[in-house]
């Protein structure tokens, strides 16, 4: 009982401290003052009387969200004493894996940047930077020649490095048995049962109306659909983030769901972001950086040749270019078991003073990387909050899909979640494809890297994404893609 | 010339006979026709018949129809492809005339407002016949961009824009001399149309519809739209600045194929369902509905105002495509109707679209005489007009009154045709149990 109250009057300490830094500190504490000066706030009662005028004018909403998006994102303090390498990844063993990828992506950067003789970063000539800025809307007319650059990794190298992960304090043993894995993860994760999945994913269940299906067939709007949108016509009303995410988890209408995401999300399109857009526009006008090419390369390579991504390409480049250099995002490695690699001026290696973040944000893309941003060009035209959208979804959930660790919604447990419950259900299939030397996970690993982006039709790409807002979490990739494939086996 | 055979007796109950087809592939002009072909080798009790052998049902081309239609003698049951007189729809200068005289017989017998529902065709003026006439409305508008298009042409061809009236005299020197042609044949008769400066753009490229109607009849005019339907973009950005850049300005494949950054992988194009869905997400269903609306209103209003000029046979059917454009007021335009819409498939999506397409309007065409003819939906197509709106609620239910009328049109929407195929026949096939 006393460390619950411990544990909650540490978590309380912490989020008063992220916020009091934040700009929603600095608005409430203007309107508290402004709010002097209207007649009902006497000064008798002057704690209570703001609070009131808080809750009416919506700004106590607001505050409820922030708290909700701090509590959501960063974990709970787990033991005052633990260190923060606990935070982003408790054992050891899989610390280090992360550690020896980081590095071999290191070095295959800086050998090809060598080999190419280009610079990591270089200041763009005034010339150049007047180019870019005229050209700034439609960047994917430029034809560069990126045929000697090559993608830093791509997911299948990733999945060697998952498949000869190993917890050094646990024997396997040799024969098959009963409890033993047929798949190709061999690290003892617990992942969810059936039954466990069954309570999470209650929504999902047959009873309860779903989107994309009952709105889909024969059942009458009056019984699901109708009800379904004016529920979400009033959660917007309401700008309740909590609300909004249970709501979503039975999929959001298609005119909502900009919106609803931006809620749950808690982006709001302010001056501010606007301005801190513009800025990070002016970072990528003035520097040339050589992650540059490969985005580039990136979005030539996929999302230019999907059908339906292609039209958005020049949007790309303005959201990727821009997240490169946001120094914001090193903020999420507090919580991801990857580490920013680090980068010396020129002449001063090994000199901690001399270190820089390379790339500013710290996030190496890899090949497919910009598809996790084309979907969201369905739902936001306007650079600045397309922007925000998509860095936002990425510190809460993308990061997971390509840095080895134990969480529940990590790479690695989505993977075991997926291979376990097919096993589970289809064992002599799975068994058979083993066998035969065809291992599901390695035709399903890219889809759940990618998060299904460009292997599913859009629409049920966003009713998917839906949940994975709703729930918080990335099992629904594994645990969907079991589903798909017990129906079309069975 | 030759007559079709008879259709052999059929037994009580029993299926429909074998009856015999003939296939044109060689006479079209599409390069690939894999789609027509594959779908009438397909289907069940369907033969081709070479050369002059005799048939009941003939996809044919318009040159075909012209040369041989009128000493044609076709039994009753027999089906063609096409109206002897399409043309007044889908050549650009006679369906501007038909437009224009349908539109003043509107505000003459109802009123203003029901005329302005014609307004979804840029102003035209045929050429050389109306140049003054063109000239005079130039004037009025000086700086704004206009296209010329030849009549006759498809997929782009001789299409230029221009802004001043002097980028047109050389051009109106050559072609005044060619009035003596066959008058069928109006060899390089023009028009001259307001060019639209305010597209639509998504993902800053223009892009313009296709969508599919079906006709059956003018004389009583029953027509249905296709459920699916596709959207194609420009490959290169748009932009006022380039009017001599043909690739940004023109939609069709057929042009942008030769464009340089043409990627024949990409294909350009959207299934109109995801257009749906990406217009719904930016700006709500209603604004949605209310355009889908517009375009159902741009059909019939353009098939209304044929109704009388076209010469109805009964043995002549047509599958039109629509091209459509949208301005940044989410306003419809009318670019053109084809009677002739590529049958092609340019990528795996394409070729299911377009089997999809002509399975369902055999199934209409119905040589095998299994439907009713009460039937609102068959497959992926829609009845849209039965001489006279067709409502999406059941028959019985008043909605006249009610001012709640929609209509039975679903474009952009899901396409279980399947399904709906299969529930259709399958109670006919138990019906039939029944009868005999």
């Amino acid at each position: 009982m006393l460390q619950e109250e411990e544990d909650l009057s540490l978590t309380i300490a912490q989020i008063v401290q992220k916020l009091k830094g934040s700009r929603l500190y600095a608005q409430l504490e203007r309107q508290a003052w402004v709010s002097l000066q209207k007649p009902e706030i006497k000064l008798e009662t002057l704690k209570e009387d703001i609070k009131e005028f808080f809750r009416i004018t919506g700004w106590e909403k607001k505050l409820h969200n922030a708290v909700y998006s701090e509590l959501t994102v960063f974990p709970l303090p787990r033991h005052p004493a633990a260190p923060p390498e606990h935070l982003k990844e408790p054992l050891v063993y899989m610390r280090k894996a992360q550690g020896s990828w980081e590095k071999r992506i290191l070095k295959s950067l800086n050998s090809m940047c060598t080999e190419l003789s280009i610079p990591l970063a270089r200041k763009r000539p005034v010339v150049e930077q007047k180019e870019l800025l005229n050209k700034w809307n439609e960047m994917g007319t430029d034809e560069p020649d990126l045929s000697l650059f090559r993608p830093v990794y791509a997911p299948k190298d990733f999945l060697e490095v998952l498949i000869n992960l190993r917890n050094p304090n646990y024997e396997n043993g040799e024969h098959l048995n009963f409890k033993t894995h047929l798949g190709l993860i061999q690290v003892p994760l617990k992942v969810k049962y059936i039954s466990e999945l069954k309570e999470f994913f209650v929504e999902l269940s047959l009873n309860t109306g779903q989107l994309g299906i009952d709105d889909a067939t024969q059942v009458p709007p009056e019984l699901f659909e109708n009800e379904h949108v004016r529920l979400g016509q009033k959660v917007l009303a309401e700008q309740d983030s909590a609300a909004a995410q249970q709501y979503i988890r039975q999929g959001s209408p298609t005119a909502l769901r900009a919106e609803l995401w931006a809620l749950i999300l808690n982006v709001s399109n302010q001056p501010e972001d606007l301005l801190y857009y513009e800025q990070l526009k002016s970072n990528v006008i003035q520097h040339d950086l050589l992650v540059d090419s490969l985005i580039y390369k990136d979005v030539k390579l996929t999302a230019s040749n999907d059908d339906y991504y292609f039209v958005f390409e020049d949007y790309l480049y303005q959201v990727l270019l821009c997240f490169s250099r946001d120094t914001a995002v090193l903020g999420h490695f507090a919580y991801n078991s990857a580490s920013p690699p680090k980068s010396y001026i020129r002449g001063k290696l090994g000199m901690e003073d001399y270190a820089v973040f390379y790339p500013p944000n710290g996030v190496i893309p890899f090949h497919g990387f910009s598809m996790y941003v084309a979907p969201l060009c369905f739902l936001y035209h306007e650079p600045s909050k397309l922007y925000q959208i998509f860095r936002e979804m990425y510190v809460r959930f993308f990061f997971r899909l390509h840095s080895i660790s134990s969480h529940h919604s990590g790479i690695v447990s989505l993977c075991l979640l997926f291979e376990t419950l097919l096993q589970t259900h289809l064992p002599q299939l799975f068994y058979h494809l083993r066998e035969i030397g065809a291992q599901p996970l390695r035709i399903s690993f890219k889809w759940m890297v990618r998060a299904f982006s460009g292997y599913l039709a859009t629409d049920q790409l966003l009713l998917l994404w839906d949940r994975i807002l709703g729930y918080n979490s990335l099992e629904i990739l594994a645990a969907h893609l079991d589903f798909l494939l017990v129906i079309l086996h069975g | 010339m030759s007559k079709p055979k008879n259709q052999c007796s059929k037994t009580h109950g029993a299926p429909k006979v074998k009856e015999r087809d003939q296939k044109v592939c060689i006479r079209f002009k599409c390069t690939v026709l894999n789609t027509l072909m594959d779908v009438l080798r397909h289907r069940p009790g369907w033969v081709e018949v070479k050369d002059e052998g005799e048939w009941d049902f003939y996809w044919c081309d318009v040159s075909w129809l012209r040369e041989n239609f009128d000493h044609t003698y076709m039994d009753e049951h027999v089906r063609i492809s096409h109206f002897r007189n399409h043309y007044e729809l889908t050549r650009k200068n006679y369906m501007v005339k038909n437009l224009k005289r349908f539109r003043k017989q509107l505000e003459r017998e109802v009123g203003k407002l029901e005329a302005a529902k014609c307004d979804f065709f840029p102003k035209t003026f045929e050429l050389p016949s109306d140049y003054h006439l063109f000239v005079e409305e130039f004037r009025k508008t000086p700086g704004i961009t206009w296209i010329m298009k030849p009549v006759a042409r498809s997929q782009g061809k001789g299409i230029f824009l221009f802004r001043k009236l002097k980028d047109i005299m050389d051009w109106r020197k050559d072609v005044g001399r060619s009035d003596d042609q066959k008058d069928d044949i109006p060899v390089e008769n023009y028009v001259a149309q307001r060019y639209i400066e305010n597209p639509y753009l998504i993902g800053g490229r223009k892009f313009d519809l296709r969508v599919y109607v079906l006709v059956m009849s003018y004389i009583p005019l029953r027509a249905w739209l296709y459920r699916d339907g596709f959207v194609r973009f420009s490959n290169t950005r748009f932009t006022l600045s380039s009017i001599d850049d043909h690739y940004v300005h023109l939609t069709n494949v057929a042009v942008q194929k030769t464009s340089p950054d043409y990627d024949p992988e990409k294909g350009c194009k959207w299934m109109i369902q995801r257009f749906r869905q990406y217009l719904t997400s930016k700006h709500g269903p209603e604004m949605v509905e209310t355009l889908f609306r517009d375009m159902d209103n741009i059909f019939i209003k353009s098939l209304q105002s044929v109704q009388k000029v076209i010469i109805s046979d009964k043995h002549c059917f047509e599958l039109y495509g629509y091209d459509i454009l949208i301005d940044q007021d989410l306003k419809p335009w009318l670019l053109e109707v084809n009677a002739s819409p590529s049958l092609a498939a340019s990528s795996q999506e394409d070729y299911q679209l377009k089997t999809c397409l002509l399975e369902d309007t055999l199934h209409i065409v119905d040589m095998e005489a299994r439907l009713t003819g009460k039937e609102k939906r068959v497959g992926g197509f829609d009845l849209m007009w039965n001489d006279g709106p067709v409502s999406r609620e059941e028959e019985g239910i008043d909605t006249a009154g009610t001012g709640n009328f929609v209509a039975n049109t679903h474009l952009g929407c899901n396409n279980d045709r399947k399904k709906q195929l299969r529930q259709l026949f399958c109670s006919f096939h138990s019906q039939k149990k029944v009868t005999s």
